[in-house]
């Protein structure tokens, strides 16, 4: 069980100093690339696709691709809170296409953009934190009750659009859409503060370190009086909330609230946080490794496209990175 | 078999009367009265599943009990969560339920007790002060850890036990119980844990032992607690008893 040399405390009080492993060490040591693995990816993306057609890496082309990022990004930082303890959000693209209808409506209905933005995220952080309670009051596994709420939710939309588009003509999200200051457009900067502000919350609050013990272990989490059931349902509820933001960029880029769920929204958020190096087991995240797989997921599309090749093949190709991820993931610490 | 006697409420730091848990079918103890004095050590002995361990849970607010009545301090206070023993000063070291893998020592060793700096309207951790009082408090208790920056899942099961010991011991908690805290360790670490528990005791913390080993209960407590199949079945002085009569009253050969 234990082997008294190693174990024996020894009876010198003093701080040892931190021990930090050398750069070829860390090379060496296949966790390394697993916990890079988004960046090792959108680097070797960026060489490829900038050798075979340069104008991947032409500032336009490049602005075009933080651009369409930039919504995954916000849905990936969701799905890594919720990944974190060691649960999933399905519902994650069907919250995106509820708080659109519910944007349209609301503006259609002569209520202003600003409500109809509000009562979006509202609607969707309010499916999340409905997740939450059914996963931890229902005691419901998180699997069940978020497809149960992604079909719930896509009929709630259906139902509320009558299944059609709504037409979204504001100024106020046109230029959100289409303006920008220095050199990212709109969308990015809230994708670089959602990152910021995520990270923070991750790192360094309480509730971020409680996060991470109610997904490495729920039990031991709760012998210490972390309140194990609201840390979820916070959890849930800052996806649903993403999801909001999620839906005010989509309905900003194309213009219209589409009663159509976009699933490989969905896929690739779950995908951007395999890629970030997030364990599916919980207790372990990061929110830069997301967004960053978000970022080489985007890249992958936009090179293939650049490159000509079919859309058919983009989600194979997703695929194929994604089962690759979670194969180099094994080496994880 | 000896009665269960019962000494004035104010003298007693932690009891119980009438308390009973089930697990669904599964009757994990019943009918269990308990007292633990203030400024002592007091053993719970018993053989496995004899329901030690989910007694102090239910002391602590980890479980809720079916019925019966926990007193702290002498008032009626039963523990609706953990974390209000904890806030009321007990803290524990739980068998089996202790240490987050993917936390470093220095988060494990304040969880649920971080330390914040308040920005504006924000608080966030100080985690510079949190490593250097993590340091301190491992070397207060003479526990050699590498780094207080390393997650814990590396860790011997020694070394981690060492942690959540350190955890419970060096917050100033008025009460600290420990669930067999010598289970997994060495005789060198045994030894180290034991002398921590009388140091305890010399600052006037109230100790409630868990214990498999007769032998040490006998040397650590002042007063001690025999369980057997769920039930409190005996209690004795600890310098009134030998470790025969202990076995006897563990198996019921008495
Ligand atoms: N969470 C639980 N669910 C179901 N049964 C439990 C649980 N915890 C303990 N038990 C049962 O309660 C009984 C007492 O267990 P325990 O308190 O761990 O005993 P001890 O600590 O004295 O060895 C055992 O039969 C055990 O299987
Ligand atoms: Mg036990």
């Amino acid at each position: 069980m234990s082997t008294p040399e190693q174990n024996a405390p020894v009876h010198t009080a003093g701080a040892a100093e931190e021990s930090r492993p050398s750069l070829s060490a860390l090379l060496l040591d296949p966790s390394f690339w697993a916990d890079w693995a988004s960046v090792v990816g959108l680097v070797g993306l960026v060489i490829v696709f900038g050798i075979a057609q340069p104008v991947f890496l032409s500032i336009a082309n490049l602005q075009a691709l933080l651009l369409a990022a930039a919504i995954l990004v916000v849905l990936s930082i969701g799905q890594t809170f919720v990944v974190a303890t060691a649960g999933i959000d399905l519902s994650l693209a069907a919250a995106v296409m509820l708080g659109a209808i519910i944007l349209g409506l609301v503006d259609a209905a002569g209520y202003g953009i600003f409500l109809a933005c509000a009562l979006a995220v509202a609607a969707t952080s309010a499916v999340g934190f409905l997740n939450g309670v059914l996963i931890t009051a229902g005691k419901i596994p998180d699997f069940v009750v978020t497809l149960g709420t992604l079909s719930g939710v896509t009929g709630l939309g259906l139902i509320l659009s009558g299944g059609e588009p709504i037409m979204v003509g504001s100024t106020f999200l046109l230029r959100l859409a289409s303006g920008s200051l220095g050199p990212f457009g709109y969308p990015v900067w809230v994708a670089i503060a959602a990152v910021i502000v995520a990270h923070i919350a991750l790192y360094h609050t309480r509730f971020g370190v409680h996060l991470l013990a109610t997904g490495g272990q729920v039990e031991s989490a709760g012998a210490l009086g972390i309140r194990t059931n609201r840390v979820k349902i916070a959890a849930y509820t800052i996806s649903g909330f993403c999801a909001g933001i999620a839906a005010l960029l989509l309905v900003a880029r194309i213009g219209s609230a589409e009663p159509q769920i976009n699933t490989s929204l969905l896929l690739n958020s779950v995908a951007a946080v395999v890629l970030g190096g997030v364990s599916l087991f919980g207790g372990r995240a990061s929110i830069l490794g997301p967004a960053i797989g978000a970022l080489m997921l985007t890249a992958l599309v936009n090179g293939l496209t650049l490159l000509s090749v079919s859309a058919f093949y983009q989600p194979l190709a997703v695929g194929a990175i994604v089962v690759l991820a979670a194969l180099i993931m094994r080496y994880q610490k | 078999m000896s009665a269960v006697h019962h000494i004035p409420p104010s003298e007693a730091i932690l009891a119980c009367q009438g308390l009973s848990k089930h697990f669904g079918s599964i009757r994990a103890f019943t009918d269990v009265a308990f007292q633990a004095r203030r400024g002592e050590v007091t053993a719970v002995i018993g053989d496995n599943g004899a329901g030690k361990s989910t007694l102090i849970r239910c002391l602590v607010g980890v479980h809720v009990p079916d019925g019966g009545e926990i007193f702290f301090d002498g008032q009626p206070r039963p523990f609706a969560n953990p974390d209000e023993a904890r806030k009321a000063g007990i803290e524990t070291v739980h068998q089996n339920l202790a240490l987050i893998d993917e936390l470093t020592v220095a988060q494990n060793l304040f969880l649920n007790r971080e330390i914040v700096r308040r920005i504006g309207p924000f608080a966030l951790l100080d985690r510079k002060a949190m490593k250097q009082q993590a340091r301190a408090m491992l070397s207060r208790l003479s526990i050699n850890m590498p780094s207080v920056s390393q997650r814990v899942r590396r860790l011997s099961g020694g070394q981690r036990q060492a942690i959540s010991i350190c955890r419970a011991a060096g917050s100033g908690a008025k009460v600290v119980v420990m669930d067999e805290p010598t289970a997994a360790l060495g005789v060198q670490e045994t030894a180290n844990v034991e002398a921590l528990i009388r140091r305890l005791r010399e600052q006037a913390v109230s100790v409630i032992l868990v214990s498999h080993n007769f032998d040490q209960v006998r040397r650590l407590s002042d007063q001690i607690w025999v369980m057997r199949a769920g039930r409190m079945v005996a209690t004795v002085r600890s310098s009134e008893t030998t470790g025969n009569e202990l076995v006897a009253l563990v198996t019921g050969a008495a």
